[in-house]
């Protein structure tokens, strides 16, 4: 039996009837992990070790009837969340020796529901990109073909559930990075509500987009994912007292009632044909699943890049402030002074990309240039806010393509850091106004690179994306394909 | 040019960055493309729009002010490149 390229729910049933043990399903995926992680690259930390003896944990939990919803199931994290003991680098050469002493909420709310945290995964350096390619540990490839990029910045996260290296993961997204890759890698993600899901632990890039997600098989694990991870932290001001709904209760319910909006400006200039059919294809299963259709419009779709690339980098410098040598991470032992330790540190520790956003978000907010930079983005933030109110009062969820393009090639933007920013004008918007965003998978283009379906909800709408994200998955009958490697 | 070489060295400076001349030339182009692009924002009148810096409407998230177990000093201390069991060790600064 393959079991790495079953669900968790469907690994699941067999755990909870004995059919396998958590011990043959983690050893069945580190001999998976054996055979393509050589020719994939996802991650940059394995810790097998501790991964077996949770098995074998779990697998007398399971004998005496107990364990949680994911008792047994063994799975890689984003490497932008802290897991105790287990070293965590954001991708960044700065953080190489760093253990943490903790774990982020989200990492005990999935221990506590059994999973087995296996080992991290490859990212853009602090979740800044697009495509991977800007990791200190090496550059994950496309699943699909080796020759694309996975998308970012969570690309180890998409690249290892999508070649079966990892039964689910989670990623972060603060303009796209969970929906994106998993997008370009044919499986399933999803960017809570800001504050759905706790972010203590997560190492911050721009603390008001930064959400945590889930990137799954199908949309019936990313319910029960997001059931696990989701609700009020203590340790994070920000996350929301509201309670958690059964995410997969309502999955099957069909979509009659429910409004689809099409937002006009998602199909502009630069959208890519294939993309655009596929797209297509998946609103009209979506009507014969009940769904009505309207175009609406979000005007300030265009301004969604511009108002980011102001205010994500604005934050991130004052973030990433306290990488300096003195408290975690690496530092420039030859320096003879403070200030020479903190910079050599700093230009030695940290990549192109990040120095470049330090230093943009450092200019926005400096004296003579925060009302034209930084205020400005933040009012046109509000414009993109009332969009969608606007929006939402006509619809239930808005759907359209996650990117305009399929992924493109290694090295085809690593150049030109402005192409590959528009290559997120369709996710951000997200972001800014800090609603839920899902990515399903709704095609395959001709040259074998999948397409995925964006589904956005109003806040603290999960529950209406899955549904709608279920109901296509029933549909398309995608599940059935995947990479060959 | 929407930012020039002594700007960006200048700003790199306030974020603790030593740069190359080559790496100050490169970002210099860089962010001016960049700066250009944003510039499209002067496009929409924002007057009397509010900002919005937070995407949900929470305000001061209090709690009691209680004593609460921590990290223990010498698991704080343990990531530090440099300590002594009781502080991090950095250059002397006087």
């Amino acid at each position: 039996m393959d079991y790495p390229g079953l669900s968790i729910h469907a690994l699941k049933d067999l755990l909870v009837a004995k059919k396998v043990t958590p011990l043959e399903v983690t050893e069945a995926l580190f001999a998976r992990i054996d055979t393509v992680e050589e020719r994939i690259g996802a991650f940059i930390t394995i810790n097998r070790e501790q991964a077996l003896r949770r098995a074998e944990e779990a697998g007398k939990q399971l004998e005496r009837g107990e364990g949680g919803v994911l008792c047994g199931i063994p799975m890689a994290i984003k490497d932008v969340v802290c897991t105790k003991g287990m070293r965590t680098t954001a991708g960044s050469k700065i953080l190489e020796p760093f253990i943490p002493p903790y774990n982020a909420t989200v990492i005990d709310k999935l221990e506590e529901a059994g999973a087995i945290i296996i080992g991290k995964l490859s990212m853009d350096e602090f979740a800044m990109g697009s495509s991977n390619e800007n990791c200190a540990y090496g550059v994950p490839k496309n699943p699909w073909n080796r020759e694309y990029i996975c998308g970012g910045s969570s690309g180890g996260s998409a690249a290892a559930v999508a070649a079966d290296e990892s039964f689910a993961s989670l990623g972060s997204d603060t303009g796209g990075s969970i929906r994106q890759p998993a997008s370009h890698c044919g499986i399933v993600g999803l960017k809570p509500t800001y504050g759905r899901v706790s972010r203590f632990g997560l190492l911050a890039y721009a603390s008001s987009l930064d959400q945590i997600g889930p990137l799954t098989k199908d949309v019936r694990d990313c319910a029960l994912m997001l059931n696990v991870i989701s609700g009020y932290d203590p340790k994070d001001s920000t996350s929301v007292n509201q309670a958690v709904p059964d995410y997969q209760s309502a999955l099957t319910d069909g979509l009659k009632g429910m409004t689809l909006g099409i937002p006009r400006e998602y199909f502009g200039e630069g959208l890519d044909p294939e993309v655009e059919a596929a797209v297509k294809n998946a609103v009209e299963k979506l009507q014969d699943a009940g769904a009505t259709v309207r175009q609406v419009s979000l005007p300030h779709t265009e301004y969604g890049v511009a108002a980011y690339y102001i205010i994500a980098p604005a934050e991130a410098s004052s973030n990433l402030a306290r990488y300096d040598g003195v408290k975690y991470g690496m530092r420039d032992m030859d320096a003879a002074t403070l200030m020479d330790m903190y910079k050599k540190t700093r230009s030695k520790g940290f990549g192109d990309e990040v120095k470049r956003r330090i230093i943009m978000g450092t200019y926005a907010l400096s004296s003579g240039y925060y009302d034209a930079y930084y205020k400005k983005a933040s009012q046109v933030r509000t414009l993109i806010v009332r969009d969608y109110q606007q929006a939402f009062a006509e619809c239930d969820v808005l759907v359209s393509p996650v990117t305009p393009t399929p992924a493109w090639k290694l090295g085809e933007k690593s150049h030109d850091p402005l192409s590959m920013y528009l290559s997120d004008v369709l996710t951000i918007p997200a972001n800014l106004a800090g609603i839920p965003g899902l990515s399903v998978p709704c095609g395959i283009s001709r040259a074998g690179l999948p397409i995925g379906l964006q589904i956005q909800g109003a806040h603290f709408q999960e529950e209406k994306l899955l549904r709608v994200g279920f109901n296509l998955e029933q549909r398309l009958d995608m599940k059935g394909r995947k990479p060959d490697l | 040019m929407n930012i020039s070489k002594e700007e960006v060295a200048k700003v790199a400076n306030l974020a603790r960055l030593e740069l190359s001349e080559q790496e100050v030339i490169e970002i210099t182009g860089k962010l001016d493309k960049i700066l250009g692009y944003v510039a499209k924002l002067n496009e929409i009148d924002t007057k009397d729009v509010v900002p919005t810096t937070h995407a949900l409407a929470i305000h001061n998230a209090f709690r009691e002010d209680v004593v609460r177990p921590s990290l223990p000093q010498q698991e704080a201390l343990a990531n530090g490149p440099r300590q002594n069991g009781e502080a991090f060790v950095v250059p002397r600064i006087i």
